[in-house]
């Protein structure tokens, strides 16, 4: 079993727009990105459960010629509202980091 | 065949860039210089207050290297989203820059101000006539709450800065902005393809972000023919990979391969990139699909309350181990206080407990939401309707919260550890983002206003 992050060069959040989060996962190289993408681990069911969101709402992108995992999803509370905790989005990735990935 | 090289400043004209980057990649016979000013990242607190984010004296001597290398190589600078927002006083902090820059400096050239605020009853007509519809996730906006809400803006697509180009403006600030449209505006008038122009605009847009490594910021250039770009930064310890130009694409967009800008949308799934050097990048390949109608975004800020805060830390480990229950109970105590001092609901303000060392960075999201480290980072975040009410429940929710009893400890205590005297600072007004709408438009230049001026 290991964390997400031994498997990425680069794990980020970011607002798109204030309205929306967008996550960029990153990988090593062709063999971590084959690992984790085998493993199931990573996928839209795990973001909406993660972020509370319904699967509908999360875009999820597999590019492989980046090596890369795009996921988008609505923001739970708008930039700069109220309620926000974190006005870039530069944050909610945190939970991803840590992700156990089972590898065969 | 003709060619077109762009030159992007830097990422935001307030970060800045080296002197020598920029004067050496004019020389090399750039057409333009763009800057993009703005986003809307920060939140809704620059639109909505009307004040600029970056620092004045910072944002002059960028502007003012800008401006006198462009001046001495005869040509323009584009400038979009202005002060950050782009609303009418951020457009006017920006001129009043330029102004001065000119009057000190004996320079004398057209300046174009393009004027992106859009008047609340014009924008409740449009809305009217049906011609406002929302992006999705979008707020609830009504009649009633445009003429609520504090400032909306427009965000211009390329061709009121072609209008400000063809009337022979050498330095165009304007408003709110498309950052693609700012480097995409002269190559289309040129005659480079929309595909091509657009698609090295979003790369050019962050200045020196999308190289293989930034050691600091600094700016991009482009150049740009009839069959696609190359992106190579004028810095000479810069590089520019496939990688990192592809990667960019990536940047703050919800979608990767379709960038939606006024008047169509730049597809890059079948985008190329290919290394020409250890540093360039040339790239070929994306398509435009125009749009079937000329939208334009609408942003716009309304008021929310005023803010008040205290911060203090927790290091007592008997309420740590308890401080759900513990700040549970304090808001039950502190309802009924404020109530009996101030006549107010509960509905009638927010108070939230945000507390770092729990789930202040993502708070309902959070996962692991209970202590697990020796203290906790505390911030009383009070919101009310005016800065007086929040100034006034503060003192009772600090001052309750200090000496909120828990049972192991019996007589009076002291919870919170206060860094500062006094323990909390007004914040001002707070605002949120009432639109993510779009207008439709007859005429793409129409709700923006341009004003020539010879300096």
């Amino acid at each position: 079993m290991r964390e997400l992050w031994q498997f990425t060069k680069l794990i980020r959040s970011k607002n798109a727009g204030p309205f929306e989060l967008t996550f960029d996962i990153m990988f090593k190289d062709e063999n971590c990105f084959r690992e984790v993408m085998a493993s199931g681990k990573l996928s839209p069911e795990l973001i909406a459960q993660l972020y509370k969101v319904n699967l509908k709402q999360v875009k999820f992108f597999v590019i492989e010629s980046l090596l890369t995992v795009k996921i988008s999803i609505p923001r739970p509370v708008f930039s700069g509202d109220v309620g926000d905790t974190d006005v870039y989005g530069g944050q909610f990735h945190g939970p991803l980091v840590q992700l156990q990935v089972e590898t065969g | 065949m003709k060619k077109i090289k762009a030159l992007s400043a830097t990422g935001n004209l307030s970060t800045g860039f080296r002197e020598e980057t920029l004067v050496s990649a004019v020389q090399q016979g750039a057409h333009f210089i763009g800057c993009d000013a703005g986003t809307t990242d920060s939140g809704p607190y620059y639109l909505g207050s009307g004040k600029p984010r970056g620092p004045r004296d910072g944002t002059k001597r960028n502007l003012r290297i800008m401006i006198r290398e462009a001046l001495n190589a005869r040509i323009p600078v584009i400038i979009g989203s202005a002060g950050h927002a782009g609303g009418t006083p951020h457009l006017n902090w920006t001129l009043d820059i330029v102004r001065e820059l000119a009057r000190e400096n004996s320079w004398h050239f057209k300046l174009a101000s393009i004027d992106s605020e859009i008047p609340k009853n014009l924008l409740a007509a449009a809305f009217r006539e049906g011609r406002i519809t929302p992006l999705c996730p979008a707020p609830d906006l009504q009649e009633t709450s445009i003429h609520q809400a504090e400032r909306f803006v427009a965000m211009m697509g390329i061709e009121p800065i072609q209008c400000a180009l063809n009337s022979g403006a050498q330095v165009v600030i304007a408003g709110r902005c498309s950052d693609v449209a700012i480097y995409a505006a002269l190559p289309v008038l040129e005659g480079i393809p929309k595909h091509i122009a657009f698609h090295a605009g979003k790369i050019l847009e962050c200045g020196s972000a999308a190289v293989a490594q930034r050691f600091y910021p600094d700016c991009m250039a482009a150049e740009l023919d009839q069959d696609g770009f190359t992106m190579e930064p004028p810095n000479p310890t810069f590089r520019c990979t496939p990688q990192s130009i592809a990667a960019h694409n990536l940047y703050e967009n919800s979608d990767p391969f379709h960038l939606i800008e006024s008047g169509g949308t730049v597809d890059t799934t079948s985008a190329k990139y290919e290394a020409i050097s250890d540093r360039a990048v040339r790239v070929t390949g994306a398509r435009f699909i125009p749009a079937e109608k000329y939208t334009v975004k609408i942003e716009g800020a309304a008021l929310a309350g005023y803010r008040s805060i205290v911060v203090a830390g927790i290091r007592d480990p008997l309420i740590l181990r308890q401080l759900d229950t513990f700040l549970g109970g304090l808001r039950t105590v502190l309802e009924r206080k404020i109530a009996d001092s101030l006549k107010l609901n509960p509905g009638d303000y927010t108070l939230q407990f945000r507390v770092y060392g729990a789930n202040g960075s993502l708070g309902q999201l959070e996962p692991c939401p209970h202590v697990e480290g020796h203290e906790v980072g505390l911030i009383f975040d009070v919101v009310a309707a005016s800065q007086s009410l929040a100034q006034d429940i503060l003192p009772i929710v600090w001052h309750t919260g200090l000496h909120h009893p828990i049972p192991e400890h019996q007589g009076l205590i002291s919870n919170l550890a206060f860094p500062f005297s006094p323990p909390g600072a007004d914040m001002g007004p707070v605002y949120r983002f009432c639109a993510n709408h779009v207008w439709h438009l007859d005429d793409p230049c129409k709700p923006f206003r341009m004003t020539l001026e010879n300096l």
